[in-house]
């Protein structure tokens, strides 16, 4: 029994290591082929349209409602020790710092890392991928790439709409719904926010959007045959890019602390 | 058997997979000009054999040669030299589902030569009314079109840029008989036309008759019977026979063919 459960450690640690393995090498080569010609404009502008602009709504409304819930939960809290007036304060660094890069980026994983994943895995399934190869193009530069730049892009232009979308939620919530005097509110919210607050949201985004398009290629590129083998990649795309999501944000924030 | 100068050739091919053995030894000689039809039964290792001979999989073992010219384990830059010269149609077509049809028929030809978007818009509708298809059909996308079709822009997208050797992987499979024929008859034409060497894949004894000047087939990872078409009736083989006859009954039992599949 001793003996299995050493077994079972060394497989799941050896293939820990073997996959871990695999995705350094695809991410060193799509990196490499992300910066090499030929460079594919109209995919690039495609995955900037998906990943970007069609990505708006989602991220809009994550980011409007939780301004507005973390208006009236702080408001809740610092009321029991008469510190209402700090409200904007802890809207406005809470979304810059922390809530706008994350929930943007596990909306964006969920929506994007899947249909990335869902398009890459089918081409695979389908033998796109080879026909691409076979018609001497390059199916990491062709298919990884623009999606890669384009989410390492994307992420920071759509978490900073998102940002301010956030503390205008809190906004609305603090004028209409708890009387703040409205330029009272406002100078509040841009009297302790520093520039780094906002540079730390942006540059965790960029990192989320590059984890984020790498899930999606990654799992589409080795999808397993037929739908089941689509599906499988589908989920583990929106799973690894929603947990590297969570560690990214510690460590960006860890490096970035204090 | 074959003559030369050979255009392809394979020596001794073999590749496995973990412990499942696809390609035991697989030797073929096609000549420049000639077209050459690989038959037998689904997992007896054509379609590895095919993706050896374009450089998707790496053999085990074994030699591929290009005009004398050697490709297995040759540089990335030289393979996609020497996959200039090649046009390929996949069994399901693998058109690219997010282009219109111009677009994937033309794919190629615009990396290659920087074509503008009108010639190249012209230069689809030129070969797909070619294949007998309406020049409109270039605007519409993959997933708009039968399979006939589909079969067709795909072979369009083979020989827009000219290829010296052709590769199809079951290009009638799916379609009903006078379609298949039609097809049939574009492959040759297309072929004749480029002067090019052909190599199919297929499991459709009436299309094989039509297109091929030489037969392979191959059994568990070897060839076992090769020689022209016209001879493949009377090979004096029992599994040839069988296959090219259809018979339920004989060598090619169930368990013979998943033994084959499963590389036993």
């Amino acid at each position: 029994m001793i003996l299995g459960l050493i077994r079972n450690i060394g497989q799941a640690s050896l293939s820990f290591m073997a996959a871990v393995g695999k995705i350094s090498l695809f991410t060193f080569a799509a990196v490499r082929w992300s910066v090499a010609p030929p460079f594919y404009g109209h995919q690039l502008g495609r995955q900037i349209l998906d990943i970007g602009f069609f990505s708006l709504p989602v991220v809009g409304l994550t980011t409007l409602f939780s301004g507005m819930v973390l208006a009236l939960q702080s408001y809740t809290g610092f009321a029991r020790f008469s510190a209402e007036d700090t409200v904007a304060t802890v809207v406005v660094l809470s979304v810059t710092r922390e809530l706008g890069p994350v929930l943007a980026g596990l909306m964006v994983a969920g929506r994007i890392g899947a249909s990335m994943a869902a398009e890459i895995g089918t081409m695979r399934v389908t033998d796109q991928i080879d026909a691409l190869d076979t018609l001497s193009t390059r199916p990491m530069q062709y298919l990884v790439a623009p999606r890669l730049v384009a989410g390492t892009l994307c992420l920071p232009l759509l978490v900073l709409i998102g940002d301010i979308i956030g503390v205008l939620g809190g906004y609305l919530v603090g004028v209409y719904q708890l009387n703040f005097n409205p330029s009272l509110y406002l100078s509040r919210t841009l009297q302790y926010l520093e520039f780094s607050d906002i540079t730390l949201g942006l540059v965790k985004a960029a990192v989320f959007g590059f984890l984020i398009a790498l899930m999606g290629c990654y799992h589409g590129y080795h999808s397993g045959r037929g739908a089941e083998g689509v599906g499988v990649a589908t989920t583990n795309a929106v799973v690894s890019s929603s947990i590297l999501i969570l560690i990214a944000n510690y460590l960006v924030t860890a490096l970035f602390f204090g | 058997m074959l003559k030369n100068p050979s255009k392809i050739e394979i020596s001794h091919l073999a590749k496995t997979f973990g412990s499942k053995v696809v390609l035991r030894d697989i030797s073929l000689s096609i000549p420049a000009g000639q077209s050459l039809c690989i038959i037998g039964t689904s997992g007896c290792g054509k379609s590895v054999t095919l993706k050896c001979l374009l450089g998707l999989i790496a053999p085990d073992s074994g030699s591929i040669k290009i005009d004398g010219k050697e490709t297995v384990s040759q540089s990335r830059t030289h393979r996609e030299e020497m996959l200039r010269r090649f046009g390929m149609t996949f069994q399901f077509g693998a058109l690219f589902d997010s282009l219109p049809i111009w677009q994937n028929i033309t794919f190629r030809l615009r990396q290659n030569t920087y074509m503008s978007r009108q010639k190249a818009r012209e230069a689809a509708a030129d070969i797909v009314v070619h294949l007998g298809l309406e020049a409109r059909v270039i605007d519409q996308y993959p997933a708009e079109l039968s399979g006939g079709m589909q079969k067709r822009v795909a072979l369009a997208r083979a020989i827009a840029d000219k290829p010296e050797i052709l590769l199809f992987d079951e290009p009638t499979s799916g379609l009903d008989p006078i379609t298949g024929g039609v097809i049939d008859n574009l492959i040759l034409n297309s072929v004749r036309r480029l002067g090019a060497t052909a190599l199919t894949i297929s499991h459709d004894m009436a299309s094989v008759r039509r297109i091929a000047d030489q037969v392979a087939m191959i059994h568990k990872g070897r060839v076992i019977w090769s020689g022209p078409s016209t001879q493949m009736f009377d090979s004096g083989i029992a599994e040839v026979e069988q296959f090219v006859h259809g018979h339920a009954q004989g060598p090619l039992t169930d368990e013979a063919i998943l033994a084959a599949k499963t590389g036993v």
